[in-house]
């Protein structure tokens, strides 16, 4: 059973007196696993809430078609399983914490004791227990994020949605978000989650999408989209060292820096660094540091959506 | 069906926390209050002026509650987005519509509820005794409200709140005027004219039908099989007007 599954979705616009044809969606394939973080990647305006809003049927597409739990979206009841956090929430602020989410319970036809008790945990979960009375209306954005939050997961949901859930929050907040979607996969829940926060999704996505101007265009586990072993340069900061062995290193490809007594080489390759050490060893100079840098996620994302920007 | 009443239940809630209500509604019980000093101005007619002022500000608040109120339901929660909450919830959009639609209807009976005991407190203060007929009007103008509050609904599914407020309006008055434009079908001959005059006349709502306050006012008789026709053709209609705003919401995207 796959969690989510979409099959050459599409949603055109027309837009104004001409109605001019404008793609949001083009030709959207994508399986989601059961158990795991996925990510959706995108610069905005490259579809990502589009996506999220035709699986969620805020829109009709323009052709193709999506099921939830192998249920075709179309069926109001599959929505029964799962749990929705839009964009910068905006919720019923004349409502306390605690109505808003025995409000959005009741609507899953839960009620009694059950509810309750439900509300206790998702106000426990989400920090919010000495909140509970004061209405949303005086809450800040980080406090209207975890309330948020809680609304999505009030039905114990299978699948998770959120839609750009650490936008606008501060480390800490987005520290919270991170854990709380950990905690949602040792579950056993599916969250899908759309972001450009690059760090955060390097550190918790299972697989990753990438969405650019409407079309997928990369898609796997991070490790295999980054490369786990992809060095794409070293930094390497000696002392000690006669010039003359900085004028060997820059003919041999480095790039060198000169800081006091130290000198930063930038290396492209693992070879040029035995050669260096080697160097450096024979000259009596000092190893003071070697990093080396790693292809990241936001290198492939750059690289991915060739820098376009709408 | 539970799920309509949840939602019918936090519209009501939503109102309850409105401060405009609550002016609309003090206003109105001023007016009302307002009518004892200006029936001592009047020569023998005191009990007729604040019947007829009376049975007019429950009408004119309720209008406004209805118009105003009923169009902020639906692109309220458009244009503050909670609706995506709402719709990503296993909750079919026509029951969204129809909880908003209750919500309402019974935030205006308690509006035109109260409004009634200060009018009969007012009466009664004046030495004059609450009558059926009252009722009867009182009655009818709810059914009014509740067709108005379903035509600002409809608008609203599809256009701006400024727009819907204006056309709510203009259906309300030309829906009092549809018997001039029967007689101004009836006088024409033949033609694009005549058919699009008559085409009007069927299609919007008769609202006159619905005002008896003159006859309640005079304590003139109301005949039953007139207050039932008119009742029936309020809930008619509004069920229609309600059926084409589910039908233009289903299709609707929220962007």
């Amino acid at each position: 059973m796959k969690p989510l599954r979409m099959s050459g979705l599409t949603k055109e616009y027309r837009l104004g007196l001409r109605q001019r044809r404008v793609v949001a969606l083009d030709h959207l394939d994508l399986e989601v696993e059961e158990g795991e973080i996925f990510g959706f990647l995108g610069h905005n305006g490259a579809g990502k809430t589009t996506t999220i809003k035709l699986v969620l049927g805020l829109l009709h597409p323009t052709s193709g078609s999506a099921w939830i739990l192998d249920q075709p979206i179309t069926e109001v009841a599959v929505k029964q399983h799962v749990g929705f956090l839009p964009e910068s929430p905006f919720f019923y602020e004349y409502l306390t914490a605690q109505e808003f989410l025995t409000f959005y319970g009741q609507l899953f036809g839960l009620g009694g004791t059950t509810l309750a008790r439900r509300v206790e945990e998702l106000l426990e979960l989400v920090s919010m227990k000495e909140a509970r009375h004061v209405p949303l209306r005086k809450f800040s954005k980080g406090m209207l994020q975890r309330v948020g939050i809680a609304q999505a997961l009030i039905n114990d949901p299978k699948l998770v949605i959120l839609d750009e859930p650490m936008s606008g929050l501060d480390p800490l907040g987005r520290r919270d978000v991170r854990d709380i979607i950990l905690r949602l996969r040792d579950a056993g829940k599916t969250v899908f989650f759309s972001t450009h926060i690059l760090p955060d999704v390097e550190m918790i996505c299972d697989r990753v999408g990438i969405l650019v101007k409407g079309r997928l265009s990369a898609v796997g586990p991070v490790q295999d989209l980054i490369g786990s072993t992809s060095i794409t340069a070293i930094d390497m900061v000696v002392e000690g060292i006669p010039d003359r062995i900085i004028s060997d290193a820059e003919r041999a490809g480095a790039t060198a820096v000169k800081r006091g007594g130290q000198v930063l080489l930038t290396l492209s390759n693992g070879l040029e660094v035995d050669y260096m050490i080697d160097l450096v060893r024979m000259h009596k100079g000092r190893l003071v540091s070697l990093i080396p840098h790693k292809r990241s996620l936001e290198d492939l994302f750059v690289q991915e959506a060739g820098g376009v920007r709408t | 069906m539970k799920r309509m009443a949840v939602i019918a239940f936090n519209t009501f809630k939503e109102n309850l926390r409105d401060k405009i209500l609550y002016n609309l509604l003090f206003f109105g019980l001023l007016l009302i209050g307002s009518a004892l000093l200006l029936g001592t101005l009047t020569m023998g007619e005191q009990q007729k002026i604040i019947k007829d002022i009376g049975l007019a500000s429950i009408n004119v608040i309720g209008l406004l509650v209805a118009v105003f109120v009923g169009i902020g339901l639906v692109s309220k929660e458009l244009e503050k987005r909670t609706i995506f909450t709402i719709v990503s919830k296993p909750v079919p959009r026509y029951e969204f519509l129809l909880g908003r639609y209750a919500g309402l209807a019974f935030t205006l009976f308690v509006n035109v509820a109260i409004m009634t005991a200060g009018f009969f407190g007012t009466l009664l203060v004046s030495q004059a005794l609450p009558d059926a007929g009252l009722l009867t009007a009182i009655g009818l103008m709810f059914m009014e409200l509740l067709l108005i509050v379903a035509v600002a609904i409809m608008f609203s599914t599809f256009t701006t709140p400024t727009l819907s407020a204006t056309f709510t309006l203009a259906i309300y008055v030309i829906g009092h005027c549809t018997a001039d434009l029967h007689a101004l079908g009836e006088k024409l001959h033949g033609g694009l004219s005549k058919w699009l005059i008559n085409g009007l006349y069927y299609v919007l709502p008769n609202l006159a039908c619905f005002n008896v306050k003159g006859a309640a006012a005079y304590g003139s008789p109301i005949e039953m099989r007139y207050v039932l026709t008119s009742l029936t053709y309020g809930a008619v209609y509004t069920a229609a007007v309600i059926l084409v705003a589910c039908m233009i919401f289903q299709r609707r995207d929220f962007r």
